[in-house]
């Protein structure tokens, strides 16, 4: 076996992993924030990513066909695309509990699960008859910004690209601000309450309908955001791009411990290093007799082995049992 | 609303009447089912005959008609119906095929209350044992020709898979019992990648599954009586017998399922299953042994998986991994919801209504628009023949069955079937429809 | 609200009752009319190869029905949505089967769609011709009514390996695949071939994955090969040349006839310039029947053909000259599939991917292949690419069964 090659490539795989890691993060706050209150998984939270790719990707070509793209800074660009690719997920995850979700609020858990199945078939293929109509094509690649790309060299080997910069610290940041709203402002308060009880937060005051569309506006956008990072950063998407990334982020929010925003955080990081070191090291290991196809095996042996023995996720609560 | 209605009521009241009932059932049926042998392309013929079964399972008359009426249905009526036009036949295999799945689902979340979200992993490996033994796969495995084994060993595997997939059941169990809710799902949904990626890889170092390129060609059922079909004199062509054939044993495995669902949900076991359901504590608390009754479920669901795993092979003569994807337990989940969770009619109607739309309902009508716009159908105006291609209806089936996954929750969300326990409770289990 | 929505219920069922059965009966009674099915997925994760197959063959039709209507008969296509599932091709394919008018299947794109649905085809001697699929089986089950126009993986795989010994002189490849039959059956080839052809194959991975591609570059960058051969299609290939470009990797690229879409250099750009890929359809230059194919297909459906859609033009192509002899040997009436098959199986055919002539078990009997090289970034100039090789190879024979 090879050690110089194993350890030379190492800090590569650790960096790509932590980026793989904060765009499951950024997917799993959405998951985790609708599931800390509502105690639901919301299956189309994958779709309401996807959109958010997609605006991203229309204000970027339009943008280009302008001729901006090359005059502006290209941050600057960036910050737009973002908002704006965060306010349409936003909007739309209210749209849809408001349609699909909150008729069945009291159902049993099961019931709005599937209404969330039905809704990411929808939206998957209506993404796809916007973008036909509108493009003739649903296959749709991020410009490239050259700024973006720029390397670093860190040393011989590892180098870092801006843009894997940018979607680090934009990771970062929004995770922050994240768990500042949720523990330190009234409406963090609120929600917290909401998730708690949901009619003793309302006897108190709370606008329990107002809270939950508000959890899934914040959890939208962040779903929106982490669209619009995943296309500068992986350049291509399609419509049923969000669906592996939506079923690694949810293993992440389950692995972190769902309803917990650091543990939706360190569930990503955990899976994202995971992912990258069993991709990259798996064949050089065994020889070629295993190689990084069994990357999702292996993250999920590891997530099976973690809840044995951590039952509620790495930072789950200690189990109590509702009444 | 419809008691707001005279009319309605009186209709109600005079199916409520054994007599006027069967007769309406017997005649709708022989209508329907003349209807489809004269417009043996027209969906809608179809349809009706299938309502009419519906209609069968509704109208109140004796059990013993109502079994009687079943079984001449779905044992002479349909294989009828379905040489007629063997599309219809393949749609009943498989709409039995996903019935038998529902109902393996639906002890596992309907009665235990455990969210499995890769049940489609033990059909799999029912899929596999008899794909990789039925077929020349063997051999790669284990050197020589020994491989494929004669088919009458089919039966055999019938079982094997029935055992196979109850011990991948518990191995699935055992170390998952300890977690609760979207915990456990998140495990099985795992579980069920985990499988998927397996048959999809162990094709190196040794070669068991073939990989992605799947196994072919796998043995079918023996057609043992064909010296019977010989003395009557007919045709013992395989072209004709075998969908028959499988037909017949899909209603065979369906008959078991539904059987042994029955006497297991009225069982202390079922009981112990609602109990976890209801209230793992207290379920506990009353000397319910969580651990083995857990287990169990999820060994007796798998059970069913394994069984029709081992016949979708021998159906398919080709499988490969892409059968056996996460959005194929989705949709099973989805069938036992739709259906109405825990209630066994709930679930073979859930498994039929969801198969047959997918099949049946949707691919005809992007058919019969396809055909609209073919004749140059105008529509104010306008010609369907201009219709862009991006706006092809065959590709937006998803889209519309979507929707309808939603609809159906918003306005029915207690299912099509809901369990009638408050029923059974006040009639002590007399009155349970008979199916 | 909710009366409302009961009361027209019943009236829009009623509506839709009465049209339906309707339009079955007139089918039913012109009998006049010939329907040519196709089988791909038009929704889910690949339907842009799926839609190519289906308009391509549309556009055949539309080229090509003249002397079948001059015979008295209509022609239409039936589109169906396989959805890459098997169990819904198998459903499809009964159901094509009850339509008695559908003399002829152009599908599927997935081998595992293809091989169980082809069973059912083979109950009604049905003829089927493949555009895409290049697994093995399906021919070699020897069945009258499969025939295929594209190659197979045994002998594309050798191309490339012959290729890239001999013309890029590469001393080490790495290889990587998408785990599907096509792509890994392929890659399986390369190596085997370019490994007896004494190229080191420094590693052979599968993925699933479609965008993040970092785990697997690094360690390729850091064992640093001549080549790097992808057995896949262009959707997966292009975002991996364009992250292991970014990421300083220099070693050349290749691929299969996957890479073969204008969507190649769409999304992967630069980085793509200069590689190589090996196809069946020839370049436009010698081919003037492909160019013409590719503005009309343009012209009509406002992009660019994909991958396999010149492979079901011909496979369509043969399907109605097939049909169009058939009518003619049964004087004049509407042939049997069987007669469809034979007559599919005696079709000589000189197309956009070249000239077809079935072997015993449905293969072509000679395919050519190119090896093209990627011109420019600029997606309208993929017609620019260069060839720079090209190989007639013989489908390999029927394996005699022990």
């Amino acid at each position: 076996m090879d050690f110089e090659l194993l350890i030379g490539i190492f800090p590569q795989v650790f960096l790509d992993g932590l980026i793989l890691g904060f765009m499951y993060a950024l997917i799993a706050l959405g998951y985790t924030m609708v599931y800390g209150v509502l105690e639901f998984i919301n299956f189309a939270h994958s779709e309401i990513f996807v959109v958010g790719a997609f605006v991203g990707v229309e204000i970027l070509l339009t943008f280009q066909a302008a001729g901006l793209l090359a005059l502006v800074s290209p941050f600057l660009v960036l910050l737009v695309v973002l908002l704006l690719g965060m306010l349409a997920s936003g909007l739309l995850a209210v749209t849809v509990e408001r349609v699909a979700y909150r008729p069945l609020r009291g159902a049993p858990r099961l019931i709005p699960l599937i209404s969330a199945i039905g809704v990411s078939f929808f939206l998957q293929d209506a993404v796809r008859l916007v973008e036909s109509v509108w493009r003739n094509a649903f296959n749709l690649v991020y410009p490239t910004m050259d700024t973006l790309n720029i390397r670093f060299s860190l040393t011989e080997t590892i180098d870092v690209s801006v843009k894997s910069l940018v979607v680090i610290v934009a990771s970062l940041l929004m995770l922050w601000g994240l768990h500042a709203l949720v523990n330190r402002t009234k409406i963090g308060t609120a929600m917290r309450a909401v998730a708690e009880d949901q009619a003793a937060a309302s006897l108190m005051g709370i606008s329990v309908n107002r809270i939950i569309s508000l959890t899934f506006l914040i959890g939208g956008a962040m779903g929106g955001a982490a669209g619009v990072l995943f296309g500068v950063q992986y350049s291509l998407i399609n419509p049923y791009t969000g669906f592996i990334p939506g079923l690694k982020a949810f293993t992440a929010a389950v692995l972190g411990g769902i309803g917990n925003i650091p543990g939706a955080m360190v569930g990503g990081l955990v899976l994202g290093l995971l992912e990258a070191f069993a991709a990259s090291y798996l064949s050089l290991l065994t020889g070629g007799a295993f190689g990084a196809e069994y990357k999702d095996i292996f993250a999920f042996s590891v997530l099976i082995l973690i809840l044995i023995f951590r039952p509620k996720g790495l930072l789950g609560e200690v189990v109590r049992e509702r009444a | 609303m419809d008691e707001r209605q005279p009319q309605a009521r009186m209709i109600k009241a005079l199916l409520a009447r054994p007599l006027p009932a069967a007769i309406l059932a017997i005649a709708l049926l022989g209508i329907t089912a003349y209807a489809v042998s004269h417009f043996p392309r027209s969906i809608v013929a179809f349809m009706l005959f299938q309502a009419s079964i519906l209609f069968l399972y509704f109208a109140a008359m004796p059990s013993w008609l109502k079994g009687l009426l079943t079984a001449g249905t779905l044992g002479v009526l349909m294989p009828v119906v379905g040489s007629i036009n063997g599309y219809y036949l393949e749609i009943a295999i498989q709409v039995g095929i996903f019935v038998a799945l529902a109902l393996g689902l639906n002890i596992v979340v309907g009665l235990a209350g455990l969210l499995d979200l890769g049940y489609v992993a033990f059909f799999a490996v029912g899929a596999y044992t008899w794909a990789i033994f039925g077929s020349p796969q063997a051999n790669q495995i284990f050197g020589g020709d020994a491989f494929p084994l004669p088919p009458a060993w089919f039966f055999l595997f019938l079982l094997l898979g029935v055992g196979v997939a109850a011990g991948a059941g518990i191995l699935l169990g055992l170390p998952v019992l300890r977690l609760h809710g979207d915990y456990l799902a998140i495990v099985t949904l795992g579980f069920g990648e985990v499988i998927r990626v397996l048959a999809n890889n162990l094709d190196k170092p040794i070669n068991f599954t073939n990989g992605p390129k799947g196994i072919t060609p796998i043995s079918r059922p023996p057609i043992f009586f064909e010296p019977v079909l010989r003395a009557v004199g007919v045709d013992p062509n395989p072209n004709v017998v075998y969908p028959l054939y499988l037909y017949f044993l899909v209603l065979l495995i369906v008959g078991v399922t539904i059987l042994v669902n029955r006497r297991v949900e009225d069982s202390h076991v079922g009981r112990a299953w609602e109990a976890i359901r209801e209230d793992q504590t207290a379920a506990q608390a009353m000397g319910v042994p969580l651990v083995r009754m857990k287990l169990m479920a999820f060994a007796c669901g798998a059970s069913f998986a394994g069984a029709v795993g081992v016949l979708f092979s021998a159906k398919q003569v080709f499988i490969n991994p892409e059968s056996f994807t996460f959005m194929e337990s989705i949709g099973v989940l989805a069938m036992v919801i739709l259906g109405g969770m825990g209630s066994i009619p709930g679930a073979i109607l859930g498994a039929t209504v969801v198969t047959v739309l997918n099949l049946q309902v949707l691919k005809g009508l992007s058919l019969w628009l396809n055909e609209l716009r073919n004749a140059g159908v105008t529509i104010f105006g306008w010609s369907l023949a201009n219709l862009p291609t991006q706006l092809e209806p065959a590709k937006y089936e998803r889209m519309v069955f979507g929707l309808i996954l939603v609809l159906m929750m918003v306005f029915r969300p207690q299912g099509i079937l809901p369990v009638q326990r408050r029923h059974r409770e006040l009639h002590d289990g007399a009155a349970l429809p008979e199916r | 609200m909710r009366t409302v929505r009961f009361r027209y219920l019943p009236v829009a069922l009623a509506a839709l009752a009465l049209v339906l059965p309707v339009t079955s009966l007139t089918d039913a009674q012109s009998k006049g009319t010939i329907k040519i099915a196709t089988q791909s997925p038009l929704s889910g994760g690949q339907a842009a190869l799926g839609e190519g197959i289906k308009l391509a063959t549309q556009l055949a039709i539309e080229k090509l029905k003249g002397p079948i209507e001059k015979l008295g008969f209509k022609v239409e296509l039936v589109p169906f949505d396989d959805q890459a599932k098997p169990d819904v091709g198998v459903a499809n394919a009964a159901n094509i089967l009850a339509d008695k008018d559908i003399l002829l299947v152009v599908g599927h794109l997935n081998s595992g769609v293809a091989i169980p649905s082809s069973e059912k085809y083979k109950e009604a001697q049905l003829a089927m011709i493949s555009p895409a699929n290049t697994n093995p089986t399906i021919t070699d089950r020897n069945y009258l009514n499969v025939s295929r126009v594209c190659g197979r993986d045994d002998v594309q795989g050798v191309v490339g390996a012959e290729f890239a010994k001999t013309t890029l002189k590469a001393k080490s490849a790495y290889v990587i695949h998408d785990k599907t039959a096509y792509g890994q059956g392929v890659a399986e080839f390369f190596k085997a071939d370019a490994e007896k052809k004494g190229i080191k194959v420094l590693g052979f991975e599968g993925t699933e994955e479609k965008s993040n591609f970092d785990p697997i570059i690094t360690p390729i960058k850091a064992k640093n090969p001549d080549l790097i051969y992808f057995g896949g299609i262009y959707d997966q290939a292009a975002p991996f040349f364009k992250q292991a470009r970014e990421k300083g990797i220099k070693s050349q690229f290749m691929g299969p006839d996957g890479m073969d879409s204008t969507d190649l250099v769409k999304i992967g750009g630069k980085s793509v310039v200069g590689m190589h890929y090996s196809t069946v359809a020839g370049p436009v230059e010698k081919y003037l029947a492909a160019k013409a194919f590719k503005t009309e297909y343009k012209d009509k459906f406002k992009k660019d053909p994909e991958p396999f859609a010149a492979q079901a033009y011909d496979s369509a192509a043969i399907g109605l000259k097939a049909i169009e002899a058939a009518i003619k040997a049964s004087g004049g009436k509407v042939p049997s599939r069987e007669q469809v098959a034979v007559a599919v199986r005696k079709t000589k055919h000189t197309g956009l991917t070249g000239t077809v002539e079935f072997d015993e078990k449905g293969d072509p009997k000679k395919a050519l292949y190119f090896v093209l090289q990627v011109a420019s970034d600029d997606p309208t100039k993929w017609g620019d690419n260069k060839e720079v090789k090209r190989l007639s190879i013989a489908a390999p024979p029927l394996k005699k069964k022990p």
